[in-house]
């Protein structure tokens, strides 16, 4: 049970795929200007991802080593194209403006990452589990970015005004840095210092070390003996 | 008893041990900007100048007091101007407190120019230097190092490149996410790769672009619109000055970078002093001038941007205050020599071609900077590949 409960569990907050493994960011950079596309999107994800560790994983003796990449992205793509046509058929409006960016979960890193990593190797339950749990990982921080993005680009949540702004004739200047894509590599970047203040065994070992910066009295006694 | 006994005697107490161990660094900017470092070097070594960081730095902030200045009288020239045509004489709010008390709001008067001018630009001055300073010392508390004197020119230069109207808090947040995003998550001075003003500048020109550009925040006067020379061109096609009085600075714009003539007595006052990279400026120059001959060249018939001569280019915007003062800061230009070279051709290039082919962007300065900082690690490394080849087909010829 503890196996699958870390499978589930872990890409959370342990083992987040944007947050550490760095994966998966265009689509973070591209939808999380509102919430409810937002929201539409981590479905579309959690979908995709526990479905195809769950496919992956029953058939995976089956399928041919050489050719393994290929049969995963069939599986996925099949998948994805099976959410994109249901949101086509049942929300139309948040489809259209998610546009191209449902097609392209197809190339998200994290669903071919999982498929490759963890599907090919465990037995079905397990990886559905840990494709539900990166889903989730992903979703987490995805949900986060939109939340200040909307809420301090725009001053609304999911559509309501959740501040009054200066256009409405309130008090909170609209910053509309947040309502392009690039700000979301700062938002992303702040929540990883966080997320890495908060949890020091994520923190990468730095490539090499800069000297210390001494201070002036230290140094200064250090040259002087 | 004086100043520096106290210092001293109140040392121990921020040293390592003591009890006010955390303020360290705040102690050690009080002292070192009161007095002279007190490191000095021991033993022979190849030091020909006396000259260190603090004293670079707080060269370039009193440099950059020359356009401030210039700036300031032209900030209240206009207003004061504007103030005449539209009839008022009175100006509501505190500044305007402070103002009906002291001073009239006679154009002809350098006086009273000069002081509407100051109560713009001194409070958004003073907010850059406390809001910056706190996030500094923050960082410097938690990390240990020192609060360098690079945010004395960072705070005049970011001021500087605000337009006179900017809400105080904006010039606080803005100043802070340069401080912070563009300086200190990298580890502090000397490992920023963007140069840190700029970056909170164009963080405020992105997040609240009616406060940063268009025609009614450069002349801070209500009901009045003046329009950037540059943006002038931009919408309706004509110079809306003479190039003289662009030259000496009577134009809308970002409080420093109106006056090329008050720049260009500064660049001379870096440049015998030997503060600031000649190589970065020339190269600026030279591609600026080079960039504008191409368009020159090659015409439009629907932009009329691309028409403009590389000695309008000089003058109007923020050409010359970037060439001079930001694309010069030494931590995020390029390094060696001939890379200054290379860097500064690559930021005057883009100036131009921001300004003439991207309609988005009437003034491309900042972005130009920003790019070129991007590119200095790239040059620097082409010209020291450049070198060990040169070096290893020499050692062949020899051998």
């Amino acid at each position: 049970m503890a196996a699958s409960k870390d499978a589930l569990v872990d890409p959370i907050f342990n083992n987040n795929p944007i947050a550490l493994q760095v994966l998966g960011i265009c689509s973070a950079l591209a939808i999380t200007i509102s919430m409810a596309q937002t929201l539409v999107m981590c479905a579309a994800v959690i979908f995709v991802l526990g479905m195809s560790s769950l496919i992956i994983s029953a058939i995976r003796h089956w399928i041919p080593i050489n050719i393994r990449i290929i049969v995963q992205m069939i599986i996925i793509s099949s998948l994805v194209i099976v959410v994109d046509q249901f949101l086509k058929a049942f929300a139309y409006e948040i489809s259209k403006s998610l546009s191209v960016f449902v097609g392209l979960i197809i190339t998200n890193c994290i669903v071919l990452g999982r498929a490759e990593a963890f599907a090919m190797q465990n037995p079905p339950w397990l990886s559905f589990l840990d494709g539900i749990g990166n889903a989730l990982g992903y979703s987490v921080i995805l949900i986060l970015v939109a939340f200040i993005r909307e809420v301090f680009g725009a001053g609304t949540l999911l559509g309501y005004p959740v501040l009054a702004t200066v256009g409405d004739g309130g008090w909170y200047q609209t910053n509309g840095l947040l309502l392009l894509s690039p700000s979301a590599f700062f938002i992303i970047g702040l929540l990883i210092w966080v997320l890495r203040a908060w949890k020091p065994a994520q923190v990468e070992r730095p490539e090499y070390t800069i000297a210390p910066n001494l201070q002036y009295s230290e140094h200064y006694q250090h040259s002087k003996s | 008893m004086n100043l520096r006994k106290w210092l001293d005697r109140i040392e121990p107490k921020f040293l390592k041990g003591g009890s006010l161990q955390a303020f360290y660094p705040l102690y050690e900017a009080i002292d070192t900007a009161l007095y002279t470092p007190g490191k000095t070097t021991a033993g022979a070594t190849h030091v020909r100048d006396g000259i260190d960081l603090k004293r670079i730095m707080i060269t370039v902030w009193l440099a950059a007091w020359i356009p401030g200045f210039f700036g300031m009288f032209f900030v209240g020239l206009q207003a004061n101007e504007a103030m005449q045509t539209l009839g008022q004489t009175e100006l509501a709010g505190w500044r305007g407190w402070f103002l009906n008390m002291l001073t009239g709001f006679d154009p002809n008067s350098v006086w009273d120019n000069f002081l509407h001018g100051f109560f713009y630009f001194m409070p958004i001055y003073i907010v850059t230097f406390t809001a910056g300073i706190l996030a500094e010392a923050v960082f410097a508390s938690r990390r240990g190092h020192e609060i360098n004197e690079g945010f004395f020119v960072t705070s005049i230069l970011y001021s500087l490149t605000l337009p006179a109207t900017t809400p105080l808090w904006m010039v606080a947040l803005g100043i802070v996410f340069g401080v912070v995003i563009g300086k200190e998550v990298f580890g502090g001075t000397g490992k920023n790769f963007l140069n840190p003003a700029l970056t909170g500048r164009v963080f405020l020109y992105f997040a609240y672009p009616a406060q940063m550009s268009g025609d009614a925040v450069w002349v801070p006067v209500d009901g009045h619109t003046g329009a950037t020379a540059l943006g002038a061109l931009a919408t309706d096609g004509g110079y809306n000055t003479s190039w003289l009085t662009a030259f000496i600075g009577n134009i809308p714009g970002s409080m420093g970078e109106t006056s090329t003539l008050a720049i260009l007595l500064g660049a001379s006052m870096l440049l015998i002093m030997r503060i600031a990279s000649w190589r970065i400026m020339l190269g600026c120059l030279v591609g600026m001038v080079a960039m504008a001959s191409f368009f020159n060249l090659v015409g439009s018939d629907d932009n009329p941007m691309f028409a403009i001569p590389w000695y309008w280019h000089l003058v109007l915007g923020g050409f010359a205050f970037g060439t001079v003062y930001m694309a010069t800061d030494p931590v995020s230009a390029a390094m060696t020599d001939r890379g200054r070279l290379y860097y500064g051709f690559l930021v005057g290039v883009f100036c131009v071609l921001i300004r003439v082919a991207n309609p988005a962007f009437p003034e491309g300065m900042m972005l130009a900077i920003l790019f070129g900082n991007l590119f200095a690690p790239l040059c620097d490394y082409v010209v020291v590949q450049n070198n060990i080849k040169r070096r290893k087909r020499r050692m062949a010829h020899s051998g």
